[in-house]
């Protein structure tokens, strides 16, 4: 540590040996052209507050990077050309079969080159990590309440990462070409043409032709490699600005308050830590990718609108879509007095996804205006605190997981021995009623584990040291927490609903009402946490 | 955070509210501030790390976190060796998941020594303890607020852009208009027929024959027995030049022979079928997958995507999953040699609904 690189002022105390010597030179030549100085000055010490969730965005950031370095390589061999041409590689039963240059290529990478199978499967299995860490560490914002003022702006980067990495995916997946994502394009393909007005015109001018075309594995090439990952790279860089500007959350813990940031500082034991779980998050998917095949499509075949394989599945994160599709009910084209077809069937699931996105992206100015709350808020709440935000976020998962394991029903119903009817209606009401339940029995864990909270906060924990008393009475001894173990329960603020007030022509309007109205669901059961006076009286 | 007391809004004794700074908004927040509230006990005291307290620990950990990145170097050696000693050989498809293992392995060991020993080095021997940094409101400064308002002012003063009018409409049109063409750009995305048209219309003709896919061979009719199921493609299609797939994609077909008992026809379609052979498209209503399933003994056809059911004995009616109309039937019959050959192309468009389907 000793030897770490400092700015040239700093390294004056003793006699400075040779490397020392060049370092303040180098350092010196860069300060003068690039006041680099200043930039090291801002966040070499910048603190960074601990703990194992705040790893999920990190794990999100690194497998892009590893993305980016094995997406690099793959360029390198992959020719995403429709051109037919007949297998003439090593895998013995699909030579002679007419196929696409692309899937001939993707083979290739897989069975020629030294290396290409593994950077694919790293490149699959990163690609897997990345959107899974996102979606995780959406959850951790979304359940601790780190979005709220002033990082709602990033929540919504944030949530544009997240659909990023959704057509980074579905676009990568496309491309090799094979029967499996050949049918993937098939379903976009039936989504887009059921769009009124113009559907059939943005499918013929997606695919350069009628379906599948020769064009649409090039452009979504371009999109894969260029346009899509340039707009993350932009993304990405907003997000660390503003993650930098609004500095980080933190949980309640003695000597943490709103007004400061404790943690370690960026240089050095940050860098390293940071640094290191690069490494391990790095070495963690080539170690899957050495012992784990993913996305097999030498098994699929060249795509051929004709065949199929039973038990198709689209990469995870493009479940929860595939799934919406399988649960709306039968015979909903509706034909209207003018001709023209309205294919409700595809456009209800459609249009749900949307809503469902497009609610997760503006949740946290739904709850600034519904609890009226404009302070800025640094720690990150328990999810128990905020028990109606919580279940709202327990209904969203249960939607979402209702869709997911929608994407899947027949193979939950061949593997489980079930009717794909009983599963599709089983799913069909997880979807629709789920939520609701979900919301209701998690807003009333929260508060009973609030009350546990209290409980503890007052009148300590069960010792397990039972004690007979001299009445012959047992009990069993509690032992008082100390203060710096209560903080963490009692750190919290309790709200109370707003009131409808007259506004300055003394009117109350409707708006007000329905913010009244939904203030109220926020607020009205809620647990206060315990106060000094409680305390003391508990304690005489 | 500033947080005054604000008694008109306190309910009970012992409670203020944290009111708002912005005064226009009418309710003000509520989060409730007990004057009892319990307070921040402080930073606990320091626990230090064994390596803090004994230098041979600390020694130790030194040598261990050496000791990884030397592994990692040794990883790294080792994958280049792998990459050598354990080639791809086009007879032997075993070796490549040795390469695959191999040089994996090698790669990880020379990732997570570096990750692993970096971590260590960090929370073993790094300086141990939290540092803390104050934290500020996000807003700017309310010197440098001022200072951008008047920037603003100075511009507008100088650019005239909210007094000219007629200047900022007329650039706010151009600059709307200029997008347009970009988009008018796209539309040689795709040739220039009418999409539509091309949708309604597939390979099948009067007379073309049913032949087998992928070989083209023809089907006669006294191969269809009972219970039986082809996946038939028109005559010529295997042949095609230039469209193969998108023409399969449209004219995919296939052929059962049910009881003739079993199979209801409507009175407009009697005649489509030949001794109990019925064709239906094979792309389905819903998205388009193919609907490659046959169960034969209930005439049921499954769409292994969105497992929409098509009951062959009844027009395909769909009888469940997501699909929204029947499967389109090709009227079919046999010609003089007795292969079976269609009738007329579709008599509506095959695949997923559009918006123009109907018309």
């Amino acid at each position: 540590m000793s030897t770490t690189t400092t700015p040239p002022a700093a390294a004056t105390e003793t006699a400075p040996g040779r490397g020392m010597r060049f370092t303040s030179w180098a350092a010196n030549y860069v300060d003068e052209r690039t006041s680099a100085s200043t930039a090291v000055k801002a966040l070499g010490r910048k603190i960074f507050p601990d703990h194992w969730s705040f790893m999920l965005g990190e794990v999100a950031l690194y497998s892009f990077i590893v993305i980016l370095l094995s997406g690099t390589f793959l360029t390198f061999f992959f020719d995403p050309s429709m051109t037919e041409v007949e297998y003439e590689g090593s895998y013995v039963p699909l030579q002679g079969i007419p196929m696409s240059v692309a899937y001939h290529s993707a083979l290739d990478i897989s069975f020629e080159i030294r290396g290409g199978l593994l950077m694919r499967q790293v490149h699959h299995w990163a690609a897997l990590l990345f959107v899974a860490a996102i979606g995780l560490h959406m959850l951790r914002v979304f359940f601790t309440g780190a979005f709220r003022k002033p990082r709602e702006f990033n929540w919504v980067i944030g949530f544009l990462l997240f659909v990023m990495a959704m057509a980074l995916g579905f676009t990568g997946y496309s491309l090799p070409d094979d029967l499996l994502s050949g049918n993937g394009l098939r379903i976009i393909d039936g989504m887009i043409k059921a769009v009124p007005v113009a559907g059939a015109w943005i499918s013929y001018l997606l695919f350069g032709d009628e379906f599948p075309g020769t064009d649409i594995i090039p452009r979504l090439y371009v999109l894969h490699i260029m346009l899509l990952p340039a707009i993350t790279i932009a993304l990405i860089g907003i997000h660390m600005v503003l993650l930098i500007v609004n500095k980080h959350t933190q949980f309640a813990a003695p000597g943490r308050t709103n007004d400061n940031v404790v943690g370690a500082p960026v240089l050095p034991a940050f860098a390293a830590k940071a640094g290191g779980f690069f490494f391990l998050v790095f070495g963690t998917i080539v170690l899957i990718a050495s012992f784990f095949t993913i996305n097999p499509i030498w098994n699929y075949g060249p795509y051929d609108p004709s065949p199929v394989s039973a038990g198709t599945q689209p990469d995870w994160y493009i479940g929860f879509a595939d799934g919406a599709l399988r649960l709306i009910p039968p015979n909903l084209d509706w034909v209207d007095p003018f001709g023209y077809t309205w294919p409700f069937g595809v456009l209800i699931p459609l249009v749900g996804l949307l809503v469902f996105l497009a609610a997760v992206a503006l949740y946290p100015f739904f709850e600034a205006w519904v609890t009226g709350d404009k302070r800025e808020h640094h720690i990150a709440e328990r999810p128990r605190n905020a028990p109606v935000r919580t279940a709202i976020g327990a209904a969203g998962v249960t939607f979402y997981a209702a869709l997911w394991a929608a994407a899947s029903s027949d193979l939950i119903a061949t593997h489980f021995r079930l009717s794909i009817e009983g599963v599709i209606h089983a799913l069909q009401f997880a979807t629709v009623v789920g939520p609701f339940i979900a919301f209701y029995i998690t807003k009333r864990v929260c508060l009973a584990l609030q009350r546990k909270d209290r409980e503890i906060a007052l009148h300590g924990f069960e010792s397990g040291r039972v004690v007979r008393l001299p009445g012959g009475e047992y009990i069993e001894v509690h032992e008082q927490l100390d203060d710096f173990e209560r903080w963490r329960l009692v750190s919290f603020d309790e709200y109370q609903p707003l009131m409808i007030r007259p506004n300055d022509d003394g009117k109350i309007t409707v708006s007000q009402r329905v913010r009244a109205g939904l203030s109220r669901w926020f607020f009205e059961d809620r647990i206060a946490p315990v106060t000094q006076n409680e305390l003391e009286a508990q304690k005489h | 955070m500033a947080e005054a007391h604000d008694g008109t809004s306190g309910e009970t004794a012992g409670k203020a509210v944290a009111p708002q700074q912005d005064h226009s908004a009418p309710p003000p927040a509520v989060a409730v501030v007990r004057a009892d509230r319990i307070p921040n006990p402080g930073f606990p005291p320091e626990r230090l790390r064994v390596t803090d307290l004994d230098p041979k620990k600390a020694k130790h950990a030194e040598r261990t976190i050496s000791l990884l990145f030397f592994l990692s170097v040794i990883g790294s050696v080792l994958a280049v060796v792998a990459y050598i000693l354990f080639p791809i050989d086009d007879q032997d498809p075993s070796t490549i998941r040795l390469n695959n293992m191999l040089i994996g392995v090698g790669i990880t060991l020379g990732l997570l020594g570096i990750g692993i020993g970096a971590v260590h080095w960090s929370k073993a021997l790094m300086h141990g303890h939290e540092q803390v940094e104050e934290r500020h409101p996000t807003r700017g400064s309310d010197e440098s607020r001022e200072r951008a308002v008047e920037i603003f002012r100075e511009a507008n003063a100088e650019s005239g852009f909210t007094r000219r009018t007629l200047v900022r409409n007329s650039l706010i049109g151009a600059v709307v208009a200029t997008p347009i063409p970009a988009i008018a750009l796209f539309r040689d995305l795709a040739p220039a027929e009418d999409p539509v048209a091309l949708l309604k219309h597939t390979m099948w003709d009067t007379g073309v024959r049913l032949t087998r896919d992928p070989s083209g061979t023809p089907i006669k009719a006294s191969e269809v027995t009972i219970g039986s199921a082809f996946h038939v493609i028109p005559e010529g299609l295997a042949e095609l030049e230039s469209h193969r797939l998108e023409e399969k994609a449209k004219a995919a077909v296939l052929l059962m022979r049910l009881p003739i008992d079993e199979l209801n026809e409507r009175e407009d379609r009697a005649g489509w079928s030949y001794d109990g052979i019925v064709a239906y498209s094979k792309i389905c209503t819903h998205v388009g997958c193919p609907v490659a399933l046959y169960e034969q003994q209930t005439h049921h056809l499954l769409c292994p995507c969105h497992q929409s059911q098509f009951d062959v004995a009844n027009h395909c009616a769909v009888i469940f999953g997501p699909a929204a109309r029947p499967l389109p039937q090709l009227p079919i019959t046999v010609d003089e040699e007795g292969y079976l050959v269609a009738q007329s192309d579709f008599t509506e468009p095959v695949g997923p609904s559009f918006w123009e389907r109907a018309l």
